[in-house]
């Protein structure tokens, strides 16, 4: 997060490493559904689903220094509400946004009983409010299906009203659907932590008694911080019901909250990429190892503790260590 | 009737039965360099707290610019032209010292909630905040992550975070500690030309006699949670039960 020289616009490069790279991920995985076959889509869209998720938790984490392990019962939020939605009104956009829009109210409400804690007081809270949202995903049998979960749930088709309706049936078109939507909120993310806004919450987490002295009420951004990885959580949530016809408890889970923080050490909690990067390596080494293993998460926990104890950056750090080896001019003053 | 800038009345704080500070009423007027020392102990930091609405009195009254701000938190007295550093470093270590610098001024723009906006192009915030990094002699330092500064430098980027919220009144909390004398000179030097420029009111808590005798135009001795002596620094230096207490032979 160290920052160069201040460069004066005339002098900025459009082609640089970092965009030639991210334009080439970009250009792969358009390609993706030409190359690859339906399991190869399929995987990709869980990478991007646990990308968002985590991109949203690390905001809350990474850059606001809030660990929550609650994030799964948001998720379970833009879940079960998208999946709702859908089997009310067959509208992929409207189940999509409501289902974000549900698990964003569930967090304001939340956040403002969660955020008045830190630390490890502030993580239990999230974790029992988590199981909450679990056990009535479980036991609320009329709403949720309970332990059946909700089944049947169409890919609906993506309908704007007047304008346009595009059939979703195949996996390849919500493919690319999955794709647009990932590719426009890590945008956003990315545009966020670079504003003002994100160097407001790297401040609370390097020193909030440091922040409310620049005059800054704390607690009102701690909580801006938790509805943004609320949304994220709802967001990737409310991609999985079309994609698995079914929403089922676990997804509410404190085990599902722990994809993302998996995810996010793997990859770094210092980088912007670094979630993306590991919720990739994340499914990477569950497909591997379950080709040798069915103990497959017994191996990604020995890595996870390799990767803390020896590489805390995480693997994008290690990648952007390697590069400043290579290019010590590069230097910032 | 003198108007004062801040003014305090039958300030109290209790920690369990120790009263750290028994019923403080003083009045700081604009443009006084102030100084409260005294032994370890003696309340100096807990008053400064109850202050800066890091603590809340359990009796009395705070007064800022004839406002009650007695139950105001630290943010909103920011807002109103207070700002303090700390006696333990206070400032944004994984940040750049540029960026730790950034934050006030954004603050003072109100700026801190733009999701949009790119940081560079806080055109106002960034000259702000790029005066302040050559004031404080940390432009050379500015891409340096702030964590990795030297102790001195960590303590003049804390006075600059400090000031950086362009305060009426500042209150640092042993703003020399563990500085050579290089740069102790430049922060006294920084506080005398924003006391002129901008007109800041300064008080620091300093155990450097050295220090508060150069700089202070008046001082406030503190000693069991209570006023001991304000005055003066020739009215301090002259008062006997200051010397026995505190001061001893020192000045």
């Amino acid at each position: 997060m160290g920052e160069g020289p201040v460069a004066s616009p005339g002098r900025r490069r459009i082609v640089t490493p970092g965009r030639s790279a991210i334009g080439g991920l970009v250009l792969a995985l358009l390609l993706l559904p030409l190359v690859g076959g339906q399991y190869a889509q399929y995987v990709a869209i869980q990478v991007l689903i646990l990308s968002l998720f985590a991109l949203g938790f690390n905001i809350l984490f990474g850059y606001t220094g809030l660990l929550s392990f609650g994030q799964a019962g948001f998720y379970a939020v833009g879940a079960y509400g998208c999946a709702k939605l859908l089997l009310l009104t067959p509208s992929l956009l409207f189940g999509v946004v409501g289902g974000t829009l549900l698990a964003g109210a569930a967090a304001l409400v939340l956040g403002v009983l969660c955020i008045r804690h830190t630390r490890i007081y502030f993580s239990m809270l999230t974790l029992a409010f988590g199981m909450m949202i679990f056990s009535m995903a479980l036991k609320w049998r009329d709403f949720t299906g309970g332990d059946d979960g909700l089944v049947g749930i169409p890919r609906a088709p993506l309908e704007i009203p007047g304008l346009v309706s595009v059939s979703m049936a195949s996996m390849g078109r919500y493919y690319y659907f999955v794709l647009a939507v990932s590719l426009v909120a890590i945008a956003i993310a990315y545009r966020l932590v670079h504003s003002p806004l994100g160097l407001t919450f790297q401040g609370i987490r390097d020193s909030e008694g440091r922040m409310a002295f620049t005059g800054v009420s704390v607690r009102t951004y701690r909580l801006i911080a938790f509805v943004i990885a609320g949304l994220y959580a709802g967001l990737a949530g409310a991609l999985l019901p079309a994609l698995e016809n079914t929403v089922t408890p676990p997804v509410a889970h404190w085990t599902t909250s722990a994809d993302p923080v998996l995810a996010t050490l793997l990859g770094g909690i210092q980088a912007f990429a670094g979630p993306i990067v590991g919720a990739f390596l994340y499914f990477m080494i569950k497909d591997v190892i379950v080709r040798f293993t069915e103990y497959w998460l017994i191996w990604l926990g020995i890595i996870v503790v390799v990767l803390v104890m020896g590489f805390r950056g995480g693997v994008v750090s290690l990648a952007t260590a390697r590069w400043r080896v290579h290019r010590p001019g590069r230097e910032g003053a | 009737m003198t108007e004062y800038l801040l003014e305090t009345k039958g300030l109290r704080k209790t920690f369990g039965r120790l009263a750290a500070v028994a019923g403080v009423s003083l009045g700081l007027t604009e443009g006084t360099l102030a100084a409260v020392i005294g032994p370890n102990g003696a309340g100096k930091t807990t008053l400064i707290n109850l202050l800066t609405g890091l603590l809340t009195p359990d009796t009395g009254t705070v007064r800022f610019k004839g406002e009650d701000i007695t139950r105001v938190p630290s943010h909103g007295r920011v807002r109103r032209g207070l700002s303090r550093s700390f006696q333990i470093m206070n400032i944004f270590p994984n940040l750049t010292v540029r960026q730790n610098l950034l934050l006030p001024a954004l603050s003072r723009r109100g700026r801190n909630l733009h999701a949009v906006a790119r940081l560079e192009d806080e055109t106002g915030a960034n000259a702000e905040a790029e005066e302040l990094l050559r004031e404080i002699g940390l432009w050379d330092h500015r891409g340096a992550r702030a964590g990795a500064l030297s102790h001195g430098d960590q303590r003049l980027l804390e006075l600059g975070i400090a000031v950086g919220t362009r305060p009426k009144l500042c209150f640092l909390d042993e703003p020399c500690a563990g500085m050579n004398p290089i740069e102790r000179q430049t922060v006294l030097g920084l506080m005398r030309k924003l006391s002129g420029q901008r007109r800041t009111t300064f008080v620091i808590v300093e155990h450097d006699m050295d220090v508060v005798f150069s700089l202070a135009e008046r001082i406030v001795v503190m000693n069991h949670g209570e006023v001991l002596a304000d005055g003066t620094p020739a009215e301090i230096r002259e008062n006997r039960v200051v010397r026995e207490t505190y001061l001893g032979a020192e000045v």
